[in-house]
This record gives C-alpha cells, sequence and structure tokens, in this order.
C-alpha cells in the first residue's frame, strides 16, 4: 500500500528533477526513493491481512515478500544503471520515472485481489517497458524490439481483457474471493464452460507475460534488442511480479485444480523444452540468458502445476535466487560488452568473456557464481531453488515432471559453463575491464547473497 | 566434534593457502594436509567399531523440512576418511616438482576437494551427502580444465555434464525418498532405511540410484567420460578422480542403494552385476591394447572398480568387506603408479609406451616402486590387491559361479597388461628418449615410501583395516536381508 502512494509521488518528482541542470542528483535521489519504499512496504509486515481501495488489492506477507523481491531488484537494477552518463541521448529523469511507475504497476500486480487491479497493473508494467524497451533511439533494433513487444503485449492484453470478460459473465463479480466462491461450488454436473474459457484467455495473457512456451516468441529479441538495462529489469522484475500473479490467481481455484493442472503442466514441459535447448544453440550471452529466463519460467511453472504446502516458499525463494544471479549476470555483461566492440556496437557474445579471469578476477568470479546459481549446482541458492520446487511436485506425487526437469537442467549445465569456460579456460587480450566502486559493491552484494542462501537457506525461511 | 573438524580443517587450509599467495602455497596445502591427516588418525584410535556412528554432530538445516546439517563416522566412513587423508597430503606432495601456474589456487583446490570428498564419506543426512557429492566435482573440474593437456576444455565438460547427469537422478530419488517418510517428513539416511517401499518403487529409485553411482565409478557401459579426463588432466586431478572420488560411487553403492532398496536389488543385482563383469573383461582387454601409460592405467582402474561393483551387488559379507579393501588398496595402487607415469613424463616428455624403454638401466630405486605398486595391482599374495580381490571373487563366484569364472579372468589379464607396462617401459634397449633418466629424488621417494609401506601392511595384515569395517557392514547387511 505505502509503497504504491510513495512511488508514484517519487516518480512524478524524479521527472520534474529532470528540469534541472545537473544530472548527478538522479541516481541517488531515485535510490533513495527505492530505499525508502522499501522501508515502509515492511511496515505492514506480520500485521496484515489488509484490503485497500475498495477490497482491490490484499496486503499480507506474501504479498510484502513479493514487493521486498521486485524492490530489492529494483534497488541494484537502478544502482548498476550508472546514471546513463555515457550516453549523450539518454534521458535519465525519464527512464527512473518510468521505472518507478513500472514498479507500482508490479506491485499492484502481486497484490491484486480484483481482476481490474490486476488488468491496471499488468498494464502500468507493460506500457513503461514498451517506451524503455525502445528508448536506444537511434538503435534499429532497440526499435524493432519495442515495436515487436508493443504489438505482441497488446494482444496478449486483449486476451487477457477477453478472458476477465468471460470470468465476470459466469461469476457476476471480479473480486477473486467471489471467483473461489464460484469455483468451489461447481458440481460436475454445473460445469461452467464460460468460466473454463474465460481462466483460459486469462492465463494466457498473463503467461505471455512471463515468457511462458508457446507465447515465447518475442522473449529472444526483445531481450536482445532492449538496452542491457532494461533487459536485466524486464527479466527479474516482470517475471517475479508475473508469477506472483499467477500464483495467486490459481490459488484462489484451486477447487477446479483437475481442470487446469494439466494445462499448466503441459505449457512448464513445452516452456522447459523451448527454453533449454533454444538456449543450447546462441552464440550471444545476452540471447541464451533471454531463452534462460524461458527455461526458468519453466521451473517456476512446475511449482505452480504441484501448488502444494511448498509452492509458495518455492516461488518466493526461486525468484529471489533467479533475480540476484540475473542481475550479476547481466552486469558483468554491461561491463565486459561496453570494453569489447565489435563495429562499435558491444560485442555481446560468449567470446567477449575469454581470459575474463585473468582481465578482471572479481568479475570472472561474480560470473561464475552467477551462473553456477543459475544451473542450480550445490551451495548456491539456485540449488535450493530448484530444491524447492522440486519437493513441491513431490508433495503433490507428480514425480515425472521433475525428471523432465531434471534432464533439461542437464542441458542448462551446458550452456550456463560455456561463458565460464570462456573466463577462465580460454585465452583472450589483455583489456583491463574497469568497474566503478558502487557496481562492485552491487556485483559482490548479490554473490554473497547467493552464496549465503546457498549455504544457509534455513536463514530465508526464519524471514518467511 | 571431530567429524566437523575433519570437514573444516581442510576448507580453512583451503583458505589459507589461497589468501597465502604463490611463495607459500605448496608448503601450505602440505601443512594442512597432514593436519587433516593427524586428525583423522587420533579419530581412529578413540573409534570403537562396534559403536555404530560416533564424532557426530546435527545442525538444524532446513529446520521445519526435518533437513539437518549432519554427520558421523561409522566404520565404513572411518575407513574412507582414513584413505582421503593419507592420500591427500601425498597428492600434493607429489605435484611439488612441477612447476604449476597460479600454485595458491592449484592447492586451495586440492583442498577443497578433500573437505568434500570426507563430508561425502561422513554425511547422514541424505541431501547433505548430495551436497557433497555435486560440490566435490567442482574443485576437480576447475583442477583439471585449468591445468590439463591440450584437449582439457572438451573432455572435462564432458566429465562434469556426464556426473551432474547422473547427480541428478538421485537427487529426484532422494526427493522422492524423502516424500516418503512418514510424519513432518526427514532426510536422514537411517530413516530411508526403514522405508517399506513397493517393488516398482524400489525398481525406479534403484536405477536413479545406479545411474548416479556407475557414472561416478564408472561402471560400464558409462565410462566413456573416464579415459580422456584421466589422460587429460594434471596428474593431481588424475590421482583425485581415480585414488579417492571412483570411491564415491562404491560408498553410494553400499550406503544408499544397497539398504535403501534391497528389493530393487533382487529384481535388478543381477543385471547389474553383469554390467560390472563386462565392465572387468572390457576395461582388461582395452588395457592390453593402449599405448599410452596414462591411459592404460585408467583402464586398468575401470576395469578395478567393476570388480568392486560386482562384490558390493552380490550383498555379501565377503563382497563388502572386500570391496571396501580394495578400495583402499585401488587408491593407494593406482595413486602411486599415476605418480610414477608423471615422474617418467616429466623426464622423457613422452608417456608411450614405444617410445620408452630402458629405464631399469640407470634407476634402481623407480624400478623396485614401481614393481611393487604393479605386483600390489595384479594382486599378488602380500600385496594389497590380493585381500580385496580374493575377497571380491570368491563373492562373485558364491554369487553365480560361472560370473565368477569370468571375473576371474581380471587376475590373469591384469598381470598381462600391467607386466606389459612394465616391460616395455622399463626393459628393453634404452630409446632415445630416456638418455640422462634420472633416478627418484628424495621428495618422490617421500611420496612412493608410504605407499610402499601400505601396500605391504594392507597384504600382511589386513585385518588392522577390516575389523574397522566388519560391524558395521554385518550391521548393514541385517538390514538389507530384513
Amino acid at each position: 500500500m505505502y509503497p504504491i502512494i510513495l512511488l508514484s509521488v517519487f516518480g512524478v518528482v524524479t521527472l520534474f528533477l529532470g528540469f534541472s541542470k545537473s544530472k548527478n542528483i538522479l541516481l541517488p535521489s531515485t535510490l533513495l526513493f527505492l530505499a525508502i519504499a522499501l522501508g515502509s512496504n515492511f511496515v505492514d509486515w506480520g500485521k496484515g491481512p489488509f484490503l485497500y481501495f475498495y477490497d482491490m488489492l490484499r496486503v499480507d506477507n506474501l504479498t510484502l515478500a513479493f514487493n521486498g523481491i521486485v524492490l530489492i531488484s529494483a534497488f541494484m537494477i537502478v544502482a548498476i544503471s550508472g546514471g546513463f552518463q555515457d550516453n549523450a541521448d539518454a534521458e535519465p529523469a525519464e527512464y527512473y520515472g518510468l521505472m518507478l511507475f513500472s514498479l507500482v504497476g508490479a506491485i499492484m500486480m502481486i497484490g491484486f485481489d480484483h481482476l481490474i487491479m490486476l488488468f491496471i497493473g499488468v498494464e502500468i508494467l507493460s506500457v513503461a517497458m514498451y517506451v524503455l524497451t525502445g528508448s536506444n533511439k537511434r538503435n534499429l533494433r532497440s526499435n524493432e524490439a519495442a515495436l515487436k513487444y508493443f504489438l505482441m503485449g497488446a494482444f496478449a492484453t486483449g486476451f487477457m481483457l477477453f478472458g476477465m470478460t468471460l470470468l465476470y459473465g459466469a461469476t457476476g463479480s471480479f473480486q477473486l474471493v467471489a471467483i473461489q466462491g464460484f469455483t468451489s461450488n461447481m458440481s460436475a454436473a454445473s460445469q461452467s464452460y464460460i468460466f473454463y474459457a474465460g481462466l483460459l484467455l486469462l492465463l494466457i495473457g498473463m503467461l505471455f507475460k512471463v515468457s511462458a512456451a508457446p507465447f515465447h516468441f518475442w522473449t529472444p529479441d526483445v531481450y536482445e534488442g532492449a538496452p542491457t538495462i532494461f533487459t536485466t529489469f524486464m527479466s527479474t522484475i516482470v517475471k517475479t511480479a508475473g508469477f506472483a500473479a499467477l500464483f495467486r490467481l490459481l490459488n484462489h481455484t484451486f477447487a477446479i485444480y483437475n481442470f487446469w493442472w494439466i494445462v499448466i503442466a503441459a505449457i512448464a514441459v513445452l516452456t522447459l523444452l523451448v527454453g533449454n535447448i533454444g538456449a543450447t544453440s546462441q552464440n550471444s550471452f545476452k540471447r541464451m540468458l533471454a531463452y534462460s529466463g524461458i527455461s526458468h519460467a519453466g521451473y517456476l511453472l512446475i511449482a505452480l502445476t504441484a501448488l502444494s504446502k511448498p509452492t509458495q516458499n518455492a516461488i518466493i525463494f526461486y525468484s529471489l535466487a533467479y533475480s540476484l544471479s540475473t542481475i550479476a549476470a547481466f552486469g558483468v555483461l554491461m561491463l565486459v560488452s561496453k570494453e569489447k566492440t565489435i563495429e562499435g556496437q558491444p560485442n555481446e557474445r560468449y567470446e567477449a568473456f575469454n581470459g575474463l579471469a585473468k582481465q578482471n578476477p572479481l568479475l570472472a568470479f561474480v560470473l561464475a557464481v552467477s551462473m553456477l546459481s543459475l544451473a542450480g549446482i550445490p551451495l548456491t541458492a539456485g540449488f535450493w531453488g530448484k530444491f524447492f520446487i522440486f519437493t513441491s511436485a513431490a508433495e503433490r506425487g507428480i514425480m515425472w515432471i521433475t525428471v523432465i526437469a531434471v534432464l533439461m537442467s542437464t542441458v542448462g549445465i551446458y550452456y550456463y559453463f560455456r561463458v565460464i569456460i570462456s573466463s577462465y579456460f580460454r585465452e583472450g587480450d589483455t583489456v583491463k575491464i574497469r568497474v566503478a566502486p558502487f557496481y562492485q559493491i552491487i556485483l559482490v552484494l548479490a554473490t554473497f547473497l547467493t552464496i549465503l542462501f546457498g549455504l544457509a537457506p534455513g536463514i530465508f525461511e526464519k524471514l518467511i | 566434534m571431530l567429524t566437523l573438524l575433519l570437514i573444516l580443517l581442510p576448507i580453512a587450509a583451503g583458505v589459507i593457502t589461497l589468501l597465502a599467495g604463490e611463495r607459500m602455497a605448496k608448503q601450505l596445502a602440505l601443512v594442512g594436509g597432514l593436519a587433516s591427516l593427524g586428525v583423522a588418525v587420533f579419530t581412529w584410535l578413540q573409534f570403537d567399531p562396534a559403536a555404530g556412528s560416533q564424532f557426530g554432530f546435527k545442525y538444524a538445516w532446513l529446520a521445519s523440512g526435518g533437513i539437518s546439517f549432519a554427520a558421523g563416522i561409522d566404520g565404513i566412513s572411518m575407513l574412507l576418511v582414513l584413505l582421503t587423508t593419507f592420500l591427500t597430503p601425498l597428492i600434493i606432495l607429489s605435484a611439488f616438482k612441477n612447476e604449476y601456474k597460479n600454485p595458491a589456487a592449484f592447492y586451495s583446490l586440492i583442498l577443497f576437494m578433500e573437505a568434500a570428498l570426507i563430508g561425502v564419506f561422513t554425511a547422514t543426512d541424505a541431501f547433505l551427502f548430495y551436497l557433497f557429492f555435486e560440490a566435490a566435482l567442482i574443485p576437480v573440474y576447475f583442477l583439471a580444465a585449468i591445468w590439463g593437456g591440450e584437449n582439457r576444455i572438451k573432455v572435462t565438460f564432458k566429465f562434469f555434464i556426464y556426473t551432474i547427469f547422473g547427480s541428478l537422478f538421485m537427487f529426484v530419488a532422494l526427493v522422492y525418498l524423502y516424500y516418503q517418510t512418514p510424519g513432518t517428513h526427514t532426510s536422514e539416511i537411517a530413516a530411508f532405511y526403514q522405508l517399506q517401499l513397493s517393488p516398482a518403487a524400489q525398481g525406479y529409485v534403484f536405477w536413479a540410484f545406479f545411474i548416479a553411482f556407475a557414472i561416478k565409478m564408472p561402471l560400464f557401459p558409462f565410462h566413456t567420460w573416464q579415459p580422456d579426463t584421466y589422460t587429460e588432466s594434471p596428474t593431481a586431478a588424475t590421482m583425485l578422480l581415480s585414488g579417492i572420488m571412483l570411491k564415491m560411487g562404491v560408498y553410494g553403492l553400499i550406503r544408499l542403494l544397497l539398504p535403501i532398496v534391497p528389493l530393487g536389488m533382487e529384481q535388478w543385482g543381477f543385471l547389474a552385476m553383469i554390467l560390472s563383469v563386462i565392465g572387468i573383461i572390457y576395461g582388461s582387454i582395452i588395457a592390453i591394447q593402449q599405448s599410452d601409460m596414462k591411459t592404460l592405467i585408467a583402464y586398468s582402474s575401470f576395469a578395478h572398480v567393476g570388480l568392486m561393483a560386482a562384490g558390493v551387488f552380490s550383498s555379501s559379507l565377503n563382497g563388502l568387506q572386500g570391496a571396501l579393501i580394495q578400495m583402499l588398496a585401488h587408491g593407494i595402487n593406482v595413486i602411486g603408479l599415476f605418480f610414477i607415469v608423471d615422474i617418467i613424463y616429466s623426464r622423457t616428455k613422452t608417456r608411450y609406451l614405444d617410445q620408452l624403454g630402458g629405464i631399469t638401466q640407470s634407476t634402481p630405486h623407480l624400478s623396485v616402486y614401481f614393481m611393487v605398486l604393479l605386483l600390489g595391482s595384479v594382486a599378488l599374495p602380500l600385496t594389497n590387491g590380493f585381500v580385496g580381490e580374493f575377497l571380491l571373487l570368491s563373492s562373485v563366484f558364491q554369487y553365480k559361479g560361472w560370473l565368477g569364472a569370468v571375473a576371474g579372468l581380471t587376475i590373469i589379464l591384469g598381470s598381462v597388461y600391467m607386466l606389459r607396462l612394465f616391460q616395455k617401459s622399463m626393459f628393453g634397449p634404452k630409446s632415445k628418449w630416456v638418455e640422462g633418466f634420472q633416478d627418484l629424488t628424495a621428495s618422490e621417494r617421500a611420496v612412493l615410501l608410504p605407499l610402499i609401506v601400505m601396500v605391504f601392511w594392507i597384504g600382511i595384515y589386513p585385518s588392522t583395516f577390516l575389523k574397522i569395517t566388519e560391524p558395521a557392514v554385518s550391521q548393514l547387511l541385517q538390514l538389507v536381508n530384513n
């Protein structure tokens, strides 16, 4: 609740700060705003649940935990954006303003208790992301990405709205509670096909946002074309918020689990296959991370397929582990690709990382830990993320899906290790890569947390 | 608490080695390795074989899930901890003569590896076992991929993916077993022993475990990563892989597969046995054809581990005791042999048997050490290999007479490839590669001498070691037979 109000106000303030001559003030002020929002988020911790805005928004510990992940990720991403000072064309005030606004959307998605709130949240988040994707105005790729994302996103939104309409028609309400009541009273005789159709269409719209297959086609191109900092934003915050919303929606329609579980299971398996197999054939590290993002959506969908007791923790922990590693990976990519250019463009291929261990041992280590975590190797947070996912499937008794996930994890090791191999075992040139101290702190923090949660997942359990 | 010390000491030594920098790295690592050996021997002196798991610790790890950070030492663990701590300082010492780039990282990785291995051998919680099982892979992967030979990147990559692939199946099996435990679930290995699973479920779990451990050891037909990896790795990593890490697989069979899925064993044990025996013969025959010394020993190791697995699958006292004592003996012999190959390679710059010959003429010490290790490896009576192979073959023979006869060929084939190795490299006319070959230096002898002592100790008086494991093994078999 507080973060929504604060972030909206701060967003407007940030836009006005853009009028001042000195652009140096924008980065620290945005970080301050995010820190305040993060602090205000936890004021309600343990007190809820509260309902706001005519019962449209629910604030409970689950909401706050997801908000926390989103805000911490946003803080780290803004911190490594470095104020866009090396780019003369950039409009930092607008970027930061849009990022703050989009967070409002994300928080609405996380806490929605009413389908209209979900819709508003998705739109606020998406529209900001369309703009940010195309923010590199003079770059053709960036323009292409924005257009693609917008057109596809508009379609998905259409499906979503249509689905909501049907749900309203079937249940007579947009309230999640009413929908839950409707599903639990639905007997075999009175199956409502309008309701089923509405739910499926709504799911399609949301699965598009989290880039699950077969609604993933936009992902690689958009991730590659967008400026890396916004790709990071998209791959962490949009995904976390999307899964929080999906979890909430499916949780409230649990009464018809038998209807939707097979749909989600099929999409989970397809997403795992597409993401992992697609990632193996990429030459660009950034594009590989896009496919890896798809595959992680697949793992999270397994937890949703099961929807058992550990699922909630699994999704929270996995989102956190995934966000930390992804931010670290993209952070290193930004530094490295800037130093090594091909024809004036940043080099985002695997070869750019050759010899990184010699050029900058710290960056190589950060990158290696984030790759190990994404691959789910023990001693990193990613391992426990997978552990919780698999336990939620085992609790529901769906072992076959974990076997597929395990096979795909092996494929994952193949492409995650390619970059470790490049940075540690291959010879590269002797360019020294400079890292600003603040940037370094964020990267080290992400790595430290990844290892800490890998060694002692119990810490996290105590927090929730 | 001694167990915790055994796990943490190498980690601490590794960190110190890493921070101390290049000049002191070797010495610090050696001191760390010896300190661990000291603690292990001290533990052994306090150890009571009949008392079950001892010196344990248990901390809540994921408290709500019943998953704990727990380890302890019983007879089987004790033997393998002794093996690990005995071999690690020797591996460190054997690397002294080579100049490695970035030695601090090199030696600290060896120590991290030691910690992970001790963790595997002592864990009493299934997920902790899994954690160490995987974690052991990372240091050795980096050792092999940074300091290895020409094709190292490709070969070690295959090795890594292959072994992770296997262990992930074990992970699924462990998650499944964890959910079968009553109440709020627990992941204690001892609780898994009490599970009453249906035969079908046991069959699935059997295969999940089997694939994981068969890849690790490796057993036929999961061995294709092994010869290349052994050949391309730096000798220290090869020693870690063959001397100790391979034992993780056999240990896993004994600790998890046998007692958790006895019915699975009944259904599929025969097939596993056949695969093991095929591996023995297949590995031996390929070893006979090899001309690269390192590859030859790699295949011989493949053949030996097949016999160990066959002993375990016979699920008899002789088989298990034989496998355990053979793990010890094999670790000692194979490390000695790889070290001798490394000595020859560092002086002649070749490992090919065709290019070698006539080394005995100038090297009385090397010849004797080499011969003793080799005889241990072909299981001559009074050497360490004999005790294990005798027990193992007798267990396979009791299981199925004709299988025992086929497996028994290992003795003949083993002498063929080993004696060929010795003859081609050491005897005959002196080749141009071995001109000016120096005999062993003092530090090389310091590595080989303890190994030779152990060859005879185990060969002449094996009951020192057999009696450590016997109560634990019979207890385990009781579990299996109920």
